[in-house]
């Protein structure tokens, strides 16, 4: 258990325009816990991709919604959650395909699945039907990647 | 806060040059595409993507360069892209951009790219 913790939470309207609400939000964290910029980066687009997942694809255009953003600071790591009521999708689900075969297909499908795998350390996703999806992610904060 | 996008259209000979400015998330997103749209229909095919100003990029902004890159291509155009900050050029390479894209320095670079290789895997 680590020794000092720190919890931040955010929750805004399903709507794209907030997107750069959650994305102050993450830059200030990541700061705060001392990650180098470049990390802070890589937090920032990650968190933004998974909320405009939820924001596109789990409620559509309905602004009534709430995205919730909960994040979880100690020592080793920076711990996300960005929970929502949508309707579930499994990223899992998603092909891995080259990128030359989505641009022939004209899909950027996955694209933010596919970067969120590369910029975090940990990705899991979890559907609770009828309740909750929550898409967490974590982020250590000294290990060079 | 970081919301702000803007869009500049210069032309230099028969290239458009699209010179982007800010955040391209997925709330911007949709100017960026009508823009390359507005262009692909009056029949400029030979575009210059300028991410100089470029603050931020998502991958609904890339996912715009993607759905046009074919039908541009398929008329004998492309879309070059150039000056993209390292936090922007990091985004294009993790997602393998430079296997499909021209990504040059600055615009001069990119003119005389289209001179070299007007389209990238035609050479």
């Amino acid at each position: 258990m680590a020794a000092f913790e720190r919890t931040f939470m955010l929750q805004v309207p399903s709507s794209t325009e907030n997107l750069a609400i959650i994305r102050d939000f993450m830059t200030g964290i990541g700061a705060q816990a001392g990650l180098a910029d470049g990390e802070v980066a890589k937090l920032e687009l990650a968190v933004d991709e998974g909320c405009a997942n939820v924001i596109e694809h789990a409620y559509g255009p309905d602004t009534t919604k709430e995205v919730s953003v909960s994040v979880t600071v100690d020592d080793d790591a920076i711990s996300i959650s960005v929970v929502d009521t949508g309707q579930g999708f499994d990223p899992g689900s998603i092909e891995e395909v080259e990128l030359d075969k989505l641009v022939a297909a004209r899909k950027s499908g996955g694209l933010g699945m596919r970067l969120i795998r590369s910029l975090m350390d940990e990705v899991q996703y979890e559907m609770i039907p009828g309740k909750k999806n929550v898409l967490r992610m974590v982020k250590r904060i000294h290990k060079d990647k | 806060m970081a919301t702000a996008f803007t869009i500049q259209r210069s032309t230099q000979d028969d290239l458009v040059v699209l010179s982007l400015d800010g955040y391209l998330d997925a709330h911007t997103a949709p100017e960026f595409e009508n823009a390359v749209q507005q262009e692909f229909d009056a029949g400029h095919k030979r575009l210059i993507v300028n991410c100089e100003r470029l603050s931020y990029i998502s991958s609904a902004g890339l996912g715009v360069f993607m759905s046009f890159i074919e039908e541009i291509r398929a008329v004998g155009g492309d879309i070059k892209i150039c000056g993209a900050t390292p936090k922007v050029l990091q985004v294009f390479e993790i997602l393998g951009f430079p296997a499909i894209f021209d990504l040059l320095p600055d615009v001069p670079a990119t003119v005389q790219r289209y001179v070299d290789v007007p389209v990238k895997g035609g050479e």
